[in-house]
Protein backbone atom coordinates (compact mmCIF):
# COMPACT_ATOMS: atom_id res chain seq x y z
CA UNK A 1 0.00 0.00 0.00
CA UNK A 2 3.03 2.23 0.19
CA UNK A 3 2.82 2.86 -3.14
CA UNK A 4 -0.51 3.39 -3.43
CA UNK A 5 -1.21 6.64 -5.63
CA UNK A 6 -3.55 9.48 -4.98
CA UNK A 7 -6.68 8.79 -5.98
CA UNK A 8 -6.98 5.50 -5.97
CA UNK A 9 -10.12 3.99 -5.61
CA UNK A 10 -9.37 0.81 -3.34
CA UNK A 11 -11.40 -2.70 -4.29
CA UNK A 12 -13.12 -2.23 -1.16
CA UNK A 13 -13.96 1.40 -1.75
CA UNK A 14 -15.43 0.12 -5.31
CA UNK A 15 -17.54 -3.36 -4.14
CA UNK A 16 -19.00 -0.58 -1.76
CA UNK A 17 -19.96 1.82 -4.30
CA UNK A 18 -21.19 -0.96 -6.78
CA UNK A 19 -23.33 -2.50 -4.00
CA UNK A 20 -24.78 0.61 -2.82
CA UNK A 21 -25.52 1.86 -6.31
CA UNK A 22 -27.38 -1.05 -7.37
CA UNK A 23 -29.08 -1.84 -3.78
CA UNK A 24 -30.14 1.93 -4.07
CA UNK A 25 -31.48 1.37 -7.71
CA UNK A 26 -33.31 -1.92 -6.83
CA UNK A 27 -34.81 -0.04 -3.67
CA UNK A 28 -36.01 2.97 -5.70
CA UNK A 29 -37.56 0.45 -8.30
CA UNK A 30 -39.43 -0.96 -5.58
CA UNK A 31 -40.31 2.36 -3.58
CA UNK A 32 -40.62 4.76 -6.53
CA UNK A 33 -44.24 3.01 -7.82
CA UNK A 34 -46.04 2.92 -4.28
CA UNK A 35 -45.10 6.34 -3.32
CA UNK A 36 -46.77 7.58 -6.59
CA UNK A 37 -49.64 5.43 -5.51
CA UNK A 38 -49.89 7.02 -2.48
CA UNK A 39 -49.46 11.00 -3.37
CA UNK A 40 -52.09 9.93 -6.28
CA UNK A 41 -54.62 12.53 -4.74
CA UNK A 42 -52.32 15.19 -5.37
CA UNK A 43 -51.91 14.12 -8.63
CA UNK A 44 -55.13 14.52 -9.58
CA UNK A 45 -56.54 16.97 -11.09
CA UNK A 46 -59.81 19.07 -10.04
CA UNK A 47 -63.20 17.44 -11.08
CA UNK A 48 -66.02 19.18 -13.46
CA UNK A 49 -69.20 20.19 -11.76
CA UNK A 50 -72.38 19.53 -14.11
CA UNK A 51 -74.53 22.27 -13.91
CA UNK A 52 -78.20 22.05 -12.53
CA UNK A 53 -81.41 23.85 -12.45
CA UNK A 54 -82.14 26.15 -9.27
CA UNK A 55 -84.95 28.68 -10.44
CA UNK A 56 -86.37 30.84 -12.70
CA UNK A 57 -84.28 34.62 -12.32
CA UNK A 58 -87.61 36.48 -12.10
CA UNK A 59 -87.94 34.28 -8.83
CA UNK A 60 -84.60 35.79 -7.69
CA UNK A 61 -85.59 38.79 -4.83
CA UNK A 62 -83.16 40.84 -2.82
CA UNK A 63 -83.84 38.63 0.17
CA UNK A 64 -81.44 35.78 0.32
CA UNK A 65 -83.60 32.51 -0.60
CA UNK A 66 -82.21 29.13 0.89
CA UNK A 67 -81.83 26.32 -2.11
CA UNK A 68 -80.94 23.01 -2.11
CA UNK A 69 -79.61 20.59 -4.73
CA UNK A 70 -78.27 17.71 -5.75
CA UNK A 71 -75.24 17.14 -7.49
CA UNK A 72 -73.34 13.57 -8.70
CA UNK A 73 -70.38 13.17 -6.51
CA UNK A 74 -67.85 10.86 -7.37
CA UNK A 75 -65.73 9.63 -4.73
CA UNK A 76 -62.81 7.66 -5.32
CA UNK A 77 -64.77 4.17 -6.19
CA UNK A 78 -68.09 5.48 -4.64
CA UNK A 79 -70.54 7.13 -6.64
CA UNK A 80 -73.25 9.03 -4.77
CA UNK A 81 -75.95 12.29 -4.93
CA UNK A 82 -74.98 14.79 -2.66
CA UNK A 83 -76.61 17.57 -1.15
CA UNK A 84 -75.50 21.31 -1.77
CA UNK A 85 -77.10 24.58 -0.47
CA UNK A 86 -76.75 27.92 -1.65
CA UNK A 87 -78.37 31.33 -0.35
CA UNK A 88 -79.77 33.46 -3.51
CA UNK A 89 -80.36 36.73 -4.36
CA UNK A 90 -79.97 39.77 -5.90
CA UNK A 91 -77.31 42.47 -4.17
CA UNK A 92 -78.21 46.36 -4.87
CA UNK A 93 -76.41 46.51 -7.84
CA UNK A 94 -78.53 43.96 -9.41
CA UNK A 95 -75.87 41.61 -9.26
CA UNK A 96 -77.04 37.81 -8.77
CA UNK A 97 -75.50 36.14 -5.74
CA UNK A 98 -75.37 32.64 -4.95
CA UNK A 99 -73.37 31.89 -1.91
CA UNK A 100 -72.17 29.14 -0.13
CA UNK A 101 -73.10 28.59 3.14
CA UNK A 102 -69.66 27.23 4.26
CA UNK A 103 -68.00 29.80 6.59
CA UNK A 104 -64.61 30.81 5.56
CA UNK A 105 -63.47 30.64 9.60
CA UNK A 106 -63.10 26.99 9.79
CA UNK A 107 -66.28 26.01 8.21
CA UNK A 108 -69.31 25.04 9.78
CA UNK A 109 -72.42 26.63 8.26
CA UNK A 110 -74.16 29.99 7.80
CA UNK A 111 -77.39 30.98 8.69
CA UNK A 112 -79.54 34.24 7.11
CA UNK A 113 -80.77 36.05 9.53
CA UNK A 114 -80.42 33.71 12.01
CA UNK A 115 -79.48 35.75 15.20
CA UNK A 116 -81.93 38.29 16.60
CA UNK A 117 -78.71 40.02 17.63
CA UNK A 118 -77.26 40.73 14.06
CA UNK A 119 -80.48 41.13 11.87
CA UNK A 120 -79.86 40.93 8.08
CA UNK A 121 -76.61 38.83 8.40
CA UNK A 122 -75.31 35.55 7.83
CA UNK A 123 -74.44 34.31 11.08
CA UNK A 124 -72.03 30.97 11.93
CA UNK A 125 -72.66 29.91 15.57
CA UNK A 126 -69.22 27.99 15.93
CA UNK A 127 -67.10 31.12 16.55
CA UNK A 128 -69.93 33.80 16.24
CA UNK A 129 -69.06 34.87 12.27
CA UNK A 130 -70.76 37.19 10.70
CA UNK A 131 -70.80 38.09 6.95
CA UNK A 132 -73.10 41.48 5.95
CA UNK A 133 -75.51 41.31 3.60
CA UNK A 134 -73.44 41.48 0.71
CA UNK A 135 -71.44 38.30 2.26
CA UNK A 136 -69.07 39.88 3.03
CA UNK A 137 -67.25 38.83 6.05
CA UNK A 138 -67.34 41.78 9.18
CA UNK A 139 -64.21 42.65 10.85
CA UNK A 140 -63.58 41.82 14.27
CA UNK A 141 -65.00 38.34 13.59
CA UNK A 142 -63.04 35.72 13.37
CA UNK A 143 -63.78 34.85 9.43
CA UNK A 144 -61.21 35.84 6.98
CA UNK A 145 -62.67 36.07 3.54
CA UNK A 146 -66.01 36.58 1.96
CA UNK A 147 -68.47 33.69 1.45
CA UNK A 148 -67.90 31.43 -1.56
CA UNK A 149 -69.49 32.14 -4.67
CA UNK A 150 -71.15 29.05 -6.56
CA UNK A 151 -70.00 28.99 -10.43
CA UNK A 152 -73.20 30.33 -12.54
CA UNK A 153 -74.86 29.82 -15.30
CA UNK A 154 -78.31 31.90 -16.69
CA UNK A 155 -79.59 30.27 -19.59
CA UNK A 156 -83.47 30.94 -20.72
CA UNK A 157 -84.08 32.93 -17.83
CA UNK A 158 -83.37 29.99 -15.90
CA UNK A 159 -80.53 30.11 -12.78
CA UNK A 160 -77.96 26.95 -13.28
CA UNK A 161 -75.49 25.92 -10.58
CA UNK A 162 -72.29 23.77 -10.15
CA UNK A 163 -71.37 22.05 -7.11
CA UNK A 164 -68.08 24.08 -7.02
CA UNK A 165 -67.90 27.19 -5.42
CA UNK A 166 -65.16 29.98 -5.95
CA UNK A 167 -63.73 32.89 -3.36
CA UNK A 168 -65.10 36.31 -5.08
CA UNK A 169 -61.83 38.30 -5.32
CA UNK A 170 -64.35 41.71 -6.29
CA UNK A 171 -65.86 41.73 -2.49
CA UNK B 1 -21.96 14.56 5.87
CA UNK B 2 -23.57 11.76 6.66
CA UNK B 3 -20.32 9.89 8.10
CA UNK B 4 -20.56 13.19 10.14
CA UNK B 5 -23.86 12.70 11.06
CA UNK B 6 -22.55 9.27 11.63
CA UNK B 7 -19.64 9.91 13.59
CA UNK B 8 -21.89 12.30 16.08
CA UNK B 9 -24.53 9.66 16.86
CA UNK B 10 -21.76 7.19 17.13
CA UNK B 11 -19.68 9.16 19.63
CA UNK B 12 -22.87 8.89 21.58
CA UNK B 13 -24.30 5.70 21.35
CA UNK B 14 -21.42 2.95 20.06
CA UNK B 15 -23.55 2.06 17.26
CA UNK B 16 -21.19 0.05 15.05
CA UNK B 17 -20.79 -3.06 16.67
CA UNK B 18 -25.06 -3.29 16.23
CA UNK B 19 -24.77 -3.39 12.57
CA UNK B 20 -21.56 -4.99 12.60
CA UNK B 21 -22.71 -7.80 13.85
CA UNK B 22 -25.99 -8.13 11.56
CA UNK B 23 -24.20 -7.29 8.12
CA UNK B 24 -20.36 -7.69 8.93
CA UNK B 25 -19.27 -11.26 8.31
CA UNK B 26 -17.19 -13.07 5.76
CA UNK B 27 -19.15 -15.67 3.48
CA UNK B 28 -17.84 -19.05 3.82
CA UNK B 29 -15.91 -20.19 0.58
CA UNK B 30 -18.85 -23.10 -0.03
CA UNK B 31 -21.46 -20.74 0.11
CA UNK B 32 -20.42 -18.06 -2.07
CA UNK B 33 -21.30 -17.96 -5.87
CA UNK B 34 -17.83 -16.81 -6.68
CA UNK B 35 -16.14 -19.90 -5.69
CA UNK B 36 -18.51 -22.13 -6.71
CA UNK B 37 -21.54 -21.65 -9.09
CA UNK B 38 -23.92 -24.31 -7.29
CA UNK B 39 -23.78 -21.91 -4.27
CA UNK B 40 -26.16 -19.98 -5.89
CA UNK B 41 -28.88 -22.38 -4.35
CA UNK B 42 -27.95 -20.70 -0.87
CA UNK B 43 -29.47 -17.46 -2.30
CA UNK B 44 -33.44 -18.76 -1.91
CA UNK B 45 -33.51 -18.04 1.51
CA UNK B 46 -32.41 -14.50 0.96
CA UNK B 47 -34.97 -14.51 -2.06
CA UNK B 48 -38.26 -15.40 -0.21
CA UNK B 49 -37.10 -12.69 2.34
CA UNK B 50 -36.41 -10.03 -0.14
CA UNK B 51 -39.75 -10.53 -1.71
CA UNK B 52 -41.37 -10.76 1.76
CA UNK B 53 -40.56 -7.15 2.10
CA UNK B 54 -42.01 -6.50 -1.32
CA UNK B 55 -45.41 -8.36 -0.24
CA UNK B 56 -45.45 -6.35 3.46
CA UNK B 57 -44.79 -2.63 1.51
CA UNK B 58 -47.21 -3.00 -1.21
CA UNK B 59 -49.53 -4.48 0.49
CA UNK B 60 -49.29 -1.93 3.30
CA UNK B 61 -49.77 0.80 0.36
CA UNK B 62 -52.93 -1.39 -1.24
CA UNK B 63 -54.50 -0.87 2.29
CA UNK B 64 -54.66 2.60 1.19
CA UNK B 65 -57.27 2.06 -0.71
CA UNK B 66 -58.47 -1.22 -0.45
CA UNK B 67 -62.00 -1.48 1.98
CA UNK B 68 -62.63 -5.08 2.94
CA UNK B 69 -66.48 -4.94 3.10
CA UNK B 70 -68.60 -6.72 0.15
CA UNK B 71 -70.18 -3.66 -1.69
CA UNK B 72 -67.13 -2.11 -2.16
CA UNK B 73 -64.02 -4.41 -1.90
CA UNK B 74 -64.26 -5.30 -5.92
CA UNK B 75 -64.96 -1.73 -7.05
CA UNK B 76 -61.89 -0.68 -4.65
CA UNK B 77 -59.76 -2.95 -6.01
CA UNK B 78 -61.08 -2.12 -9.93
CA UNK B 79 -60.00 1.48 -8.65
CA UNK B 80 -56.83 1.21 -7.23
CA UNK B 81 -55.68 -0.75 -10.28
CA UNK B 82 -57.54 1.24 -12.88
CA UNK B 83 -57.29 4.70 -11.84
CA UNK B 84 -54.62 5.24 -9.05
CA UNK B 85 -51.23 6.08 -10.09
CA UNK B 86 -48.97 2.72 -10.48
CA UNK B 87 -52.61 1.09 -9.42
CA UNK B 88 -51.01 -1.49 -11.85
CA UNK B 89 -47.49 -1.76 -10.75
CA UNK B 90 -48.33 -2.02 -7.02
CA UNK B 91 -51.28 -4.51 -7.15
CA UNK B 92 -48.93 -6.46 -9.48
CA UNK B 93 -46.14 -6.52 -7.48
CA UNK B 94 -48.71 -7.65 -4.47
CA UNK B 95 -50.30 -10.29 -6.95
CA UNK B 96 -47.06 -12.05 -8.79
CA UNK B 97 -44.96 -11.43 -5.29
CA UNK B 98 -47.52 -13.60 -3.87
CA UNK B 99 -46.87 -16.43 -6.02
CA UNK B 100 -43.22 -16.13 -6.29
CA UNK B 101 -42.69 -16.22 -2.32
CA UNK B 102 -44.09 -19.14 -2.29
CA UNK B 103 -41.88 -20.80 -5.26
CA UNK B 104 -38.68 -19.20 -3.13
CA UNK B 105 -39.09 -20.36 0.39
CA UNK B 106 -40.50 -23.70 -1.75
CA UNK B 107 -36.95 -23.52 -3.75
CA UNK B 108 -34.94 -22.74 -0.10
CA UNK B 109 -36.52 -25.87 1.72
CA UNK B 110 -35.53 -28.27 -0.86
CA UNK B 111 -31.91 -26.80 -0.53
CA UNK B 112 -31.92 -27.24 3.41
CA UNK B 113 -33.84 -30.53 2.79
CA UNK B 114 -31.38 -32.22 0.51
CA UNK B 115 -28.68 -31.13 1.52
CA UNK B 116 -29.31 -32.43 5.50
CA UNK B 117 -28.92 -28.67 6.68
CA UNK B 118 -31.77 -29.57 8.79
CA UNK B 119 -29.87 -32.13 10.95
CA UNK B 120 -28.39 -31.50 14.14
CA UNK B 121 -27.98 -28.57 15.69
CA UNK B 122 -30.25 -27.07 13.21
CA UNK B 123 -33.67 -28.97 13.54
CA UNK B 124 -35.43 -26.56 15.92
CA UNK B 125 -34.76 -24.16 13.05
CA UNK B 126 -36.57 -26.69 10.64
CA UNK B 127 -39.55 -26.44 12.80
CA UNK B 128 -39.57 -22.49 12.16
CA UNK B 129 -39.18 -22.70 8.81
CA UNK B 130 -42.10 -25.14 8.20
CA UNK B 131 -44.08 -22.37 10.39
CA UNK B 132 -42.95 -19.75 8.15
CA UNK B 133 -44.39 -21.86 5.42
CA UNK B 134 -47.78 -22.45 6.74
CA UNK B 135 -47.63 -18.60 7.81
CA UNK B 136 -47.19 -17.83 4.05
CA UNK B 137 -49.52 -20.04 2.56
CA UNK B 138 -52.30 -18.59 5.33
CA UNK B 139 -51.19 -15.54 3.73
CA UNK B 140 -51.96 -16.45 0.21
CA UNK B 141 -55.00 -18.21 1.49
CA UNK B 142 -56.73 -15.49 2.86
CA UNK B 143 -55.11 -12.71 0.70
CA UNK B 144 -56.65 -14.67 -2.77
CA UNK B 145 -60.17 -13.41 -1.07
CA UNK B 146 -59.93 -10.16 -0.70
CA UNK B 147 -60.64 -8.83 -4.15
CA UNK B 148 -63.82 -10.35 -4.13
CA UNK B 149 -64.62 -10.96 -7.23
CA UNK B 150 -65.62 -14.66 -8.59
CA UNK B 151 -62.41 -16.67 -8.69
CA UNK B 152 -61.92 -15.41 -5.30
CA UNK B 153 -65.04 -16.42 -3.97
CA UNK B 154 -65.15 -20.01 -5.28
CA UNK B 155 -61.71 -20.70 -4.42
CA UNK B 156 -62.27 -19.77 -0.86
CA UNK B 157 -65.76 -21.65 -0.48
CA UNK B 158 -63.51 -24.32 -1.73
CA UNK B 159 -60.96 -24.00 0.86
CA UNK B 160 -63.50 -23.69 3.36
CA UNK B 161 -64.97 -27.33 2.26
CA UNK B 162 -61.46 -28.50 2.51
CA UNK B 163 -61.17 -27.25 6.11
CA UNK B 164 -64.62 -28.97 6.84
CA UNK B 165 -63.70 -32.30 5.77
CA UNK B 166 -60.96 -32.93 9.22
CA UNK B 167 -62.80 -35.26 11.08
CA UNK B 168 -64.45 -34.30 13.75
CA UNK B 169 -63.91 -30.45 14.07
CA UNK B 170 -64.02 -29.51 10.69
CA UNK B 171 -67.24 -27.73 10.91
CA UNK B 172 -66.23 -25.72 13.56
CA UNK B 173 -62.72 -24.83 12.06
CA UNK B 174 -64.90 -23.79 8.64
CA UNK B 175 -67.25 -21.62 11.00
CA UNK B 176 -64.47 -20.00 12.64
CA UNK B 177 -62.84 -19.19 9.51
CA UNK B 178 -66.20 -17.97 7.48
CA UNK B 179 -67.35 -16.16 10.40
CA UNK B 180 -70.72 -17.93 9.60
CA UNK B 181 -72.01 -21.60 9.52
CA UNK B 182 -73.67 -21.04 6.27
CA UNK B 183 -72.82 -17.67 4.00
CA UNK B 184 -69.10 -17.12 2.61
CA UNK B 185 -70.23 -13.18 2.91
CA UNK B 186 -69.65 -10.07 4.94
CA UNK B 187 -68.40 -11.76 7.99
CA UNK B 188 -65.78 -14.22 5.61
CA UNK B 189 -64.31 -10.70 3.71
CA UNK B 190 -63.61 -8.83 7.39
CA UNK B 191 -62.22 -11.86 8.86
CA UNK B 192 -59.64 -12.76 6.06
CA UNK B 193 -58.70 -8.93 6.10
CA UNK B 194 -57.72 -9.21 9.68
CA UNK B 195 -56.09 -12.34 9.40
CA UNK B 196 -54.37 -11.60 6.08
CA UNK B 197 -53.15 -7.88 7.42
CA UNK B 198 -52.43 -8.20 11.30
CA UNK B 199 -52.66 -11.26 12.79
CA UNK B 200 -50.63 -13.56 10.41
CA UNK B 201 -47.84 -10.49 9.25
CA UNK B 202 -47.07 -10.03 13.09
CA UNK B 203 -46.43 -13.90 13.25
CA UNK B 204 -44.72 -14.03 10.27
CA UNK B 205 -43.08 -11.13 11.71
CA UNK B 206 -42.07 -12.78 15.02
CA UNK B 207 -41.22 -16.45 12.85
CA UNK B 208 -38.60 -14.22 11.00
CA UNK B 209 -37.02 -12.68 13.88
CA UNK B 210 -36.28 -16.62 15.63
CA UNK B 211 -35.52 -18.23 12.32
CA UNK B 212 -32.29 -15.51 11.64
CA UNK B 213 -31.19 -15.07 15.57
CA UNK B 214 -30.81 -18.56 15.76
CA UNK B 215 -28.98 -18.79 11.97
CA UNK B 216 -26.42 -16.25 13.73
CA UNK B 217 -26.07 -18.51 16.72
CA UNK B 218 -25.08 -21.50 15.00
CA UNK B 219 -23.80 -20.43 11.58
CA UNK B 220 -24.76 -21.48 8.24
CA UNK B 221 -24.27 -25.41 7.77
CA UNK B 222 -20.75 -26.36 6.70
CA UNK B 223 -19.72 -27.39 2.91
CA UNK B 224 -20.86 -31.38 2.00
C1 LIG C 1 -45.93 -13.11 2.38
C2 LIG C 1 -46.83 -12.21 2.50
C3 LIG C 1 -48.12 -12.05 1.69
C4 LIG C 1 -48.70 -12.87 0.75
C5 LIG C 1 -48.21 -14.22 0.26
C6 LIG C 1 -49.92 -12.19 0.28
C7 LIG C 1 -50.81 -12.69 -0.67
C8 LIG C 1 -51.89 -12.01 -1.23
C9 LIG C 1 -52.72 -12.45 -2.34
C10 LIG C 1 -52.60 -13.77 -3.07
C11 LIG C 1 -53.64 -11.48 -2.60
C12 LIG C 1 -54.68 -11.46 -3.72
C13 LIG C 1 -54.07 -10.56 -4.81
C14 LIG C 1 -54.81 -10.55 -6.10
O1 LIG C 1 -55.66 -11.41 -6.33
O2 LIG C 1 -54.48 -9.67 -6.92
C15 LIG C 1 -53.43 -10.43 -1.63
C16 LIG C 1 -54.20 -9.26 -1.56
C17 LIG C 1 -54.03 -8.27 -0.62
N1 LIG C 1 -53.04 -8.20 0.36
FE1 LIG C 1 -51.57 -9.58 0.66
N2 LIG C 1 -50.05 -11.00 0.95
C18 LIG C 1 -48.98 -10.89 1.84
C19 LIG C 1 -48.76 -9.84 2.73
C20 LIG C 1 -49.61 -8.74 2.90
C21 LIG C 1 -49.42 -7.70 3.89
C22 LIG C 1 -48.27 -7.68 4.91
C23 LIG C 1 -50.45 -6.79 3.72
C24 LIG C 1 -50.77 -5.50 4.46
C25 LIG C 1 -50.18 -5.01 5.49
C26 LIG C 1 -51.28 -7.25 2.62
C27 LIG C 1 -52.42 -6.59 2.12
C28 LIG C 1 -53.21 -7.03 1.07
C29 LIG C 1 -54.36 -6.33 0.56
C30 LIG C 1 -54.91 -4.99 1.05
C31 LIG C 1 -54.88 -7.10 -0.51
C32 LIG C 1 -56.12 -6.79 -1.39
C33 LIG C 1 -55.77 -6.03 -2.65
C34 LIG C 1 -55.67 -6.90 -3.89
O3 LIG C 1 -56.30 -7.95 -3.94
O4 LIG C 1 -54.98 -6.49 -4.84
N3 LIG C 1 -50.74 -8.44 2.15
N4 LIG C 1 -52.36 -10.76 -0.81
S1 LIG D 1 -66.30 28.25 11.63
FE1 LIG D 1 -67.64 29.94 11.38
S2 LIG D 1 -66.88 31.28 12.86
FE2 LIG D 1 -65.50 29.62 13.10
Amino acid sequence: MSDKKHNEVTRRQFLNYTLMGVGGFMGAAVLAPMVGFAIDPLLKGEKESDFVYIMDVDEITNEPQRKTFVIDQVDGWYESQVERTAWIYKNNNGDILALSPVCTHLGCTVDWNSNADFPNEFFCPCHFGRFDSNGVNIAGTPPTEPLHQYEYQITDGKLYLSGKSNPREEA
Amino acid sequence: MISKIYDWIDERLDITPMWRDIADHEVPEHVNPAHHFSAFVYCFGGLTFFVVVIQVLSGMFLTMYYVPDIENAFQSVKYLQSQVAHGQLVRGMHHWGASVVIVMIFLHTLRVFFQGAYKKPRELNWVVGVLLFFCILGLGFTGYLLPWDNKAFFATQVGLEIAESIPFIGTEIKTLLAGDPEIVGAQTLTRFFAIHVFFLPAALFVLMAIHFIMIRRQGISGPL
